[in-house]
C-alpha cells in the first residue's frame, strides 16, 4: 500500500498539526514514512505545503513526484488548487471552503469553487464552520484531517484517534476532547459524501 | 528498539548525544535551527548536562564549541550556510589546529533559497579547509553520520563537516538509535601547543593536514556511505550525491536501474570509484544537491576525457533545488499531466504579522522621511526585511547581518543625508555593535533604528542576547546618551514617534532610536504558556 499527500494551506492555518497526528498514527502501524515540511520564512502568513507519503515498502523521495498524489488535504480553497498538477488522475481533493484572504488578489470565490468542482473526485466542508459551533475555532484542521482519513489507506479512524491524542496530550483532556469532536465531525461529512457515489 | 519519527535536523541531534556529545552550539538559522532546538528539549540533554545555549553568532558560536573539544569532549556547532560565512575564519583555521574532543560542524544549505539570501554549497568550504565532508542522503543516514561524523574526526583529529540542505532537514522519518555512548572527561590536548598558530606551528600543523588527504581518501573509499552498483548498460553512469540519490531512487521504483550508479555521500571524492565509473561507461550524468561540485570537478576546466552531464550542460538546471520531477525529465521527457494547476492562482508571499510592531516603526520611518525622497534606508535580515515589500516600500537593502549599520556609514561617506539603517535585535547584537563602533569613532551622521521585538522572530521566537541592555550596549560603545532614543511602536503614538525620528535623523552624528515593543507572537506564545502553568498549578 502506499498513500501520498500533500497538505496545504496558510503559514499558521495548523497543517503541521495535521502532519504530525498522521505520522504518529502511521509509525504506530510500523509504516514507512517521510514527511517533508516548510519551515522559516513562509511560515509568516505565506503558502505552505507539506508532503507526507506513507508506504508499506521504503519510501524514496522526500518529495512526491508529480501527478502521484493520491490526496490533495487543503485547509483554504485557493490552496487546494496551487498542487494541483501534484494530483494523480484519480486522486482525491479535500478542502475547507472558508477562504484566508490576506492579499489583494484574491480570486473570486466563484472560479475557485467551479474549478474544484470540475475534478472527478472531491469532498468541500466549511471547517471553520464545523469548528466553531463545537466552541473551538481552532480545531478547524482537526476537522479537515477528519474528512480525509476516508481517503488515506492503511490509516483507520481509531488508529488516527490515538493520534491526534497524542498529539494534544500536553494540552489537557478538554482540548483533546474537542478535538475528537472535530475529528469525528469531519470523518462523518467524507462518509456521507462516498455513500451517495 | 522503537523507531523514532524525526526531522533530518533532529536525527543529528539524536546522533550526536547518542555519540556522547558535551556541547552543541549555534545561531539559528533556516534550515538548521530545529538541530539545537531538539538538544534543548530533550529530556537526555539535561541529564546529561549537555552545554545547549544559543550564542550570540556563528563565529562565537565555533570558537565555544572548538574551547569545548579542546577540553577533550565532543562538541557540535551548528548554522546556516550562510552562517559559515560569518564563522569562516576560525572554520579554516581549525582544521589547521586540528581537534581534541571530536568536533563535528554542520552547515544547512537552502538550495532555491526558500529563507535565504544565496544558495552556496557548503561542500566547498570542505574542500577549502582540506577535512572530510558527510552528506547524508536520508534521515537514518543523518543519525549515522553524526554519531560516526566524532569517530572520524577523533581517529584523525580534525573537524568534520556535515553538510545537509533544506529538504532533509525539514523532513521527517522514522530513525532507529544506536547504543549510547558516555561522554567524555575534561582531558586536555598533549601537546600543549596545538593549538598555537604562530607562523611556525602553524607550517607544521598545516603539513599534518596535507599528509593526511590520502587517508581522508581511504576513508570515503571504504566508507558504508558510499556505494557503487552494478548495471548491465554501460552506455551510462550516474553519480548521484546527498540527498539527490532519493531522487533519482524515486524514478526506478521497481529498484532496477540498469546504468551503474555511483551514491557518493562522504568526501572527499573516492577516486577509484570515480575512475571506475568513467572507465567503465560511455558518459556519466551528475545529480548533486547543490552547485555542480562533483561535476566541475570530474569534468575538469577544459571538459576533454570524460563526457558528463548534470547542471553545467543544461540536463538539469543550473540553480535551484533539485526534485524527483527535474530527474525524471532526463529519462522520461515531457510526460503529460492529468491535472494542471490553474494558472490564475494568486501568489501568496510572505508577510508582517497584523498588529507587528515593525509596521509601526516603517510608518513613522516613511512619514519622517518623506520630504528627503526614496534610497535613505538601509536594512537588515529579520522579520523587519518584509517592510521592502508594499505598502511599506521602506527599506533599500539587506546583504548580510549587520550591514545595514555600515552601509549607511559608507553611505553617509558619499555624502548621503540623512542616512539611516533599520536592524532587529537579534541581528545587532550578532553583526551590528562592532559597525556602531565604527560610526561612533568617526562621528558618522548616522540613525540607528533598532526595532526591538525583543526575541529573534524570523527563526521562530528564540531568545535574543541583548535583551533589556540595548540602550546600555549603545552608550557603552560611545553613543551620546542624549541621542539614544527609545520609542514604542503603537498607532497611538505616531505622531510623537515620527517627530523622535525627525529630531534623530536630522542630528549630525551617531544616534540610535530604539523602538520597543515586544512581537506578538511571542507574546502569544507566553500568555498561552503562562495560561497552561497556571492551569496544572492549581
Ligand atoms: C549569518 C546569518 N545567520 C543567521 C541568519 C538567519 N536569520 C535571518 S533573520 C534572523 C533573525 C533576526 O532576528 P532579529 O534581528 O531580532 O529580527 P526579527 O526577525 O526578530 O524581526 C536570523 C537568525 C542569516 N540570515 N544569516
Ligand atoms: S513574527 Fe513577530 S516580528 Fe515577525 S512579523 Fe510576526 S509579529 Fe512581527
Amino acid at each position: 500500500m502506499k498513500t501520498d499527500i500533500i497538505l496545504a494551506g496558510v503559514g499558521g492555518q495548523g497543517i503541521l498539526t495535521i502532519a504530525t497526528a498522521i505520522g504518529a498514527a502511521a509509525i504506530k502501524k510500523n509504516l514507512y514514512l517521510k514527511q517533508a515540511e516548510v519551515h522559516g520564512m513562509s511560515q509568516r502568513g505565506g503558502a505552505v505545503q507539506s508532503h507526507l507519503r506513507l508506504s508499506s515498502r521504503p519510501v524514496a523521495s522526500d518529495l512526491i513526484p508529480r501527478a502521484h498524489a493520491d490526496l490533495i488535504l487543503s485547509v483554504e480553497p485557493m490552496e487546494s488548487l496551487r498542487y494541483l498538477s501534484y494530483l494523480s488522475e484519480d486522486g482525491w481533493l479535500v478542502a475547507n471552503e472558508e477562504p484566508y484572504k490576506n492579499i489583494d488578489d484574491y480570486p473570486g470565490m466563484e472560479t475557485i469553487m467551479n474549478e474544484i468542482t470540475s475534478l472527478p473526485h472531491y469532498v468541500l466542508l466549511n471547517a471553520d464552520q464545523i469548528a466553531r459551533k463545537l466552541g473551538s475555532p481552532r480545531s478547524s484542521n482537526i476537522v479537515m484531517l477528519g474528512a480525509a482519513i476516508p481517503f488515506i489507506s492503511g490509516l483507520d479512524a481509531a488508529l488516527m484517534e490515538d493520534g491526534i491524542r497524542q498529539v494534544f496530550a500536553r494540552k489537557g483532556e478538554e482540548v483533546v476532547e474537542v478535538n475528537l469532536q472535530a475529528f469525528r465531525a469531519g470523518l462523518q461529512i467524507s462518509e456521507e459524501k462516498i455513500k451517495k457515489i | 528498539m522503537k523507531k523514532l519519527l524525526l526531522l533530518g535536523d533532529e536525527a543529528i541531534a539524536q546522533g550526536a548525544m547518542d555519540a556522547g556529545l558535551s556541547g552543541i552550539y549555534a545561531y539559528p538559522g533556516t534550515p538548521s535551527t530545529e538541530i539545537m532546538e531538539y538538544v534543548q528539549g530533550s529530556k537526555m540533554a539535561e541529564e546529561r548536562n549537555i552545554h545547549r545555549m544559543w550564542s550570540a553568532n556563528e563565529k562565537t558560536a565555533y570558537e565555544a564549541a572548538l574551547g569545548m573539544s579542546y577540553g577533550g569532549k565532543r562538541a557540535m556547532v551548528c548554522m546556516k550556510h550562510v552562517g559559515l560565512n560569518v564563522a569562516a575564519d576560525p572554520f579554516m583555521n581549525s582544521a589547521v589546529t586540528g581537534i581534541n574532543g571530536g568536533f563535528l560542524v554542520v552547515s544547512a544549505d537552502d538550495p532555491s533559497m526558500h529563507s535565504s539570501q544565496n544558495e552556496q554549497d557548503s561542500r566547498y568550504y570542505g574542500k577549502f579547509a582540506n577535512i572530510p565532508i558527510l552528506e547524508p542522503s536520508n534521515q537514518q543516514e543523518a543519525y549515522d553520520m553524526a554519531y560516526e561524523g566524532f569517530t572520524l574526526s577523533e581517529k584523525y583529529r580534525v573537524p568534520v563537516l556535515l553538510r545537509i540542505t533544506t529538504r532533509l532537514a525539514h523532513s521527517r522519518s522514522g530513525v532507529k538509535r544506536r547504543e549510547v555512548l558516555p561522554q567524555h572527561s575534561l582531558n586536555l590536548p598533549q601537546d600543549t601547543k596545538q593549538f598555537i598558530l604562530l607562523p611556525a606551528m602553524a607550517r607544521v600543523k598545516y603539513r599534518i593536514l596535507l599528509s593526511n588527504q590520502p587517508n581522508f581518501r581511504e576513508e570515503s573509499l571504504h566508507s558504508p556511505f558510499n556505494k557503487y552498483f552494478d548495471g548491465v548498460d554501460k552506455r551510462m553512469g550516474i553519480i548521484a550525491c546527498g540527498l539527490a540519490y532519493n531522487y533519482l531512487m524515486e524514478n526506478f521504483r521497481n529498484g532496477s536501474i540498469d546504468y551503474p550508479v555511483l551514491k557518493i555521500c562522504q568526501y572527499p571524492m573516492p577516486i577509484e570509484l570515480l575512475k571506475k565509473i568513467t572507465d567503465e561507461c560511455e558518459e556519466v550524468l551528475v545529480v548533486e544537491e547543490g552547485y555542480p561540485f562533483v561535476e566541475e570537478l570530474i569534468k575538469g576546466l577544459l571538459g576533454t576525457g570524460v563526457f558528463v552531464k548534470g547542471r553545467l550542460d543544461g540536463t538539469l538546471p543550473r540553480d535551484g533545488e533539485l526534485d524527483p520531477d527535474l530527474v525524471a525529465e532526463i529519462f522520461w521527457k515531457g510526460k503529460p499531466l492529468p491535472h494542471k494547476t490553474p494558472d490564475w492562482i494568486s501568489r501568496r508571499p510572505p508577510m508582517l504579522c497584523k498588529g507587528c510592531g515593525h509596521i509601526d516603526t516603517f510608518l513613522a520611518l516613511n512619514e519622517a522621511l518623506k520630504d528627503y525622497g526614496p534610497g535613505h534606508v538601509f536594512s537588515d535580515i529579520g522579520c523587519y526585511t518584509l517592510g521592502a515589500n508594499p505598502p511599506y516600500n521602506a527599506i533599500y537593502s539587506c546583504v548580510d547581518m549587520g550591514a545595514s549599520v555600515t552601509m549607511a556609514v559608507g553611505a553617509a561617506d558619499a555624502g548621503l543625508f540623512p542616512s539611516a539603517c533599520v536592524i532587529g535585535d537579534s541581528t545587532f547584537t550578532h553583526s551590528g555593535m562592532t559597525g556602531l563602533l565604527d560610526a561612533v569613532n568617526k562621528n558618522s551622521p548616522v540613525t540607528v533604528i533598532i526595532s526591538d521585538n525583543q526575541t529573534t522572530a524570523m527563526t521562530g521566537g528564540q531568545p535574543t542576547p541583548g535583551l533589556n541592555r540595548l540602550e546600555k550596549i549603545c552608550e557603552g560603545l560611545g553613543v551620546e546618551p542624549d541621542h539614544v532614543r527609545v520609542m514604542v511602536p503603537l498607532k497611538k503614538n505616531h505622531d510623537e514617534n515620527v517627530k523622535i525620528l525627525r529630531e534623530e535623523l536630522e542630528y549630525r552624528g551617531v544616534s540610535v532610536v530604539i523602538s520597543r515593543r515586544e512581537c506578538i507572537q511571542t507574546a502569544s506564545k507566553k500568555k498561552r504558556a503562562a495560561k497552561k502553568s497556571k492551569k496544572t498549578n492549581t
